[in-house]
């Protein structure tokens, strides 16, 4: 028998989302118990902060130009490298509950695995593999999909019906009639996205991903090694948890986030000290992101509506703790408890209302990109608890698998493992994270190419509509925790901002040529 | 910085668009009329597109996807010496504005071009049929060069 391994991820959560961060609303013990005895990294960053992109990355260990997924609805190949084929080959079962997302959404063809199998209530999908065998698709054996509603071909979506057939219509209607991201808002202060939702917590997505997680789990033989991804819809927007919990955080008693500019005076300013689109978007002249309600302007968003996100967002984290926690007691009353690594990490962060943002987009800051990321190895592989601050990226992950389950880290992967340690980190070659960003969205067309290195972050907008390829982002971390204060254009970094540069040049993987098309808005 | 295909040649800060407009195009080592033998049968367009079904009555067609959603259509041009259809889908009140065509092109030296293009509302559903018409081109190709 050897190292089991539950992965455990959300989406779009904030690094800040978390007790053992020093978040300080959300009450998150359970995950806050494996920081204390795992190894916990403070400069996660992902290789792309939308979904498709992150999660692709996730799956094959490589960078958005080597897999192809440059944004969303760009489909994942589907012979594209899996960790997952890796460890079944090597003997594990595999499963995958909750939000795939490596295949577009919108799919009325039914063209994409993920819809097929969830539409029809399959297991899995099975495909001609390598070797000329019948292999699962992306390698999982099982899967039990679900993403941020009631409203699809998922397995959830279908659970759900059965269930209640009217509680589908109870969430937050994500697209409108025009199959635009909704502007509309609602809770106490109509803030966007957020809604009272009358579901009842037990029918709530979260509860069901956890469910279906013990199920699975509870499927197997004691003796089997297994590698199970629960994947969490949430704290995506939209933010409509059950109202049954709307309880645990009062928005009016919630203090503003730090990354807030009260005064809009200030605010602007730090925005136009920004690349172009950051003010565009926040007048609501540049909509550059498919995921953000083209039809809302950021500009109206009040500290009030600041308040009601954040406090939908806490509770949303607050269910996923518990349900995390019920699924940790599972793992142990089957004995497995000293055999299992458990990895938490997101797929990208969420401006929550930093600089009067909400959603996200091409916006290379900590908002987005420092993400949570904990490791609790298995007892039984005696690592010692640790903080990394060196920069690490969810580019590591799929070698960190391979390294749990003994095999030889794969050929496709393009970061070794994570460390356990800083030590181990420098030993690796943790020097620095890249994040790209490519969108062409409806005639906007937006590149970004980003280095975190040394505690700084810079940021290279590349020619696109509103770009001429001369503008950036360079943020001293240590000094501008908030990346308020845009050193691009400051003569005293130059040289600083030319090394960066260089760097982020020179490590960036050549992109894989033709460029995969998109094919759904998401 | 190295070589980055930036979609050069678009002048971005002229893009007009009122409605989705997508367009996928496959070269295809058949010549034109035998493409268009099947291409132009317009009760067949479920052999190389993604649809499940087809039905054609005079100048109306009925197209089913595997999630079982029917367009109704409108058939506007099925023109034979140009090798062009066109068509609307019409009856779905999710569905503004639409206009579909594809054109068989003869490349000059033995093979063929087929081009397929959609003009809509609402604009986000006009990837989505460019993905699926891409697909079908890339079907038809293999369905063209191998038979």
């Amino acid at each position: 028998m050897g190292r089991k391994i539950l992965f455990i991820t959300t989406d779009q959560q904030r690094y800040d989302a978390l007790g053992c961060n020093g978040g300080r609303v959300a009450r998150t013990p359970v995950i806050d118990g494996l920081a204390a005895n795992g190894i916990v990294f403070d400069r996660a960053h992902p290789q792309n902060v939308v979904c498709m992109p992150s999660r692709s990355t996730m799956l094959t260990g490589q960078h958005v130009s080597t897999h192809g997924v440059w944004m969303n609805g760009v489909p994942l190949a589907s012979d594209a490298p899996s960790i997952a084929s890796d460890l079944r080959r090597a003997g594990y079962r595999t499963a995958l509950i909750g939000k795939a997302h490596f295949e577009p959404f919108i799919d009325p063809f039914l063209r994409f695995a993920e819809n097929r199998i969830g539409s029809a209530g399959l297991e899995t999908e099975m495909v001609v593999g390598e070797d000329g065998l019948p292999t699962p698709h992306r390698g999982f054996e099982h899967f039990a999909l679900a993403t941020h509603g009631g409203m699809g071909p998922f397995h959830y979506a279908r659970w759900l019906r059965e269930k209640n057939p009217s509680a589908a219509a109870m969430f937050f209607q994500v697209l409108d009639q025009q199959l635009q991201v909704n502007a509309g808002g609602g809770g106490d202060t109509n803030a966007p996205q957020v809604k009272h939702n009358d579901i009842p917590r037990e029918l709530y997505h979260t509860e069901w991903v956890a469910d279906q997680t013990i199920d699975w789990l509870s499927s197997l033989p004691a003796d089997a090694d297994w590698f199970c991804w629960m994947s969490f819809p949430d704290p995506h927007h939209p933010w409509d948890p059950p109202k049954s919990e709307i309880g645990r955080v009062n928005w009016r008693d919630l203090d503003l986030p730090d990354g807030y500019i009260v005064d809009a005076t200030e605010r602007e300013r730090v925005l136009d000290a920004k690349p172009r689109h950051w003010r565009m978007w926040y007048e609501g002249t540049f909509v550059s992101n498919y995921e953000a309600p083209a039809k809302w302007v950021p500009k109206t968003l009040t500290a009030d509506n600041v308040r009601e996100v954040n406090a939908m967002a806490h509770i949303e984290n607050e269910l996923i703790d518990e349900a995390i926690g019920r699924v940790l007691a599972s793992v142990a009353s089957r004995g497995w408890g000293d055999d299992v690594d458990v990895l938490y990490t997101t797929d990208h962060g969420e401006l929550q209302g930093d600089y009067g943002l909400l959603f996200k987009g091409p916006y290379h800051t900590d908002s987005l990109m420092r993400l949570p990321l904990v490791w609790s190895p298995a007892k039984s592989a005696m690592v010692a608890p640790a903080r990394v601050s060196a920069p690490v990226g969810l580019v590591s992950l799929a070698a960190t698998f391979a390294d749990i389950a003994g095999i030889a880290r794969p050929d496709y992967t393009e970061s070794a493992r994570l460390p356990t340690n800083d030590e181990e980190a420098r030993e690796l070659g943790h020097e620095r994270v890249l994040t790209e960003w490519d969108s062409v969205l409806f005639g906007k067309i937006v590149h970004a190419r980003t280095i975190c290195r040394d505690g700084w972050i810079c940021t290279a907008m590349l020619s696109g509509t509103v770009h001429d390829g001369t503008e950036g982002e360079l943020y001293d971390l240590a000094n501008d925790p908030l990346q308020h204060n845009n050193l691009w254009n400051s003569a005293q970094h130059a040289a600083q901002r030319a090394s960066l540069l260089d760097d982020m040049w020179s490590s960036l993987p050549t992109r894989v040529l033709p460029l995969r098309s998109c094919d759904a808005p998401v | 910085m190295p070589d980055f295909p930036t979609w050069s040649g678009v002048s971005t800060n002229r893009y007009i668009a009122r409605m989705g407009s997508v367009r996928r195009h496959v070269h295809i080592n058949r010549d034109p009329d035998t493409v268009w033998a099947l291409v132009g049968d317009l009760a067949r367009q479920h052999e190389w597109f993604p649809f499940s079904s087809c039905r054609v009555e005079g100048n109306k067609r009925w197209m089913t996807t595997p999630s079982g959603i029917t367009f109704e259509e409108d058939i506007i041009t099925h023109d034979h010496a140009l090798r062009r259809f066109q068509y609307r889908i019409v009856g779905n009140p999710g569905i503004t504005s639409h206009l579909g065509t594809c054109d068989v092109i003869d490349d000059g030296h033995g093979g063929s071009t087929v081009v397929y293009s959609t003009d809509m509302e609402p604009e986000a559903l006009a990837i989505v049929v460019a993905g699926a018409a891409g697909e079908g081109l890339g079907k038809l190709k293999r369905l063209m060069e191998t038979t």
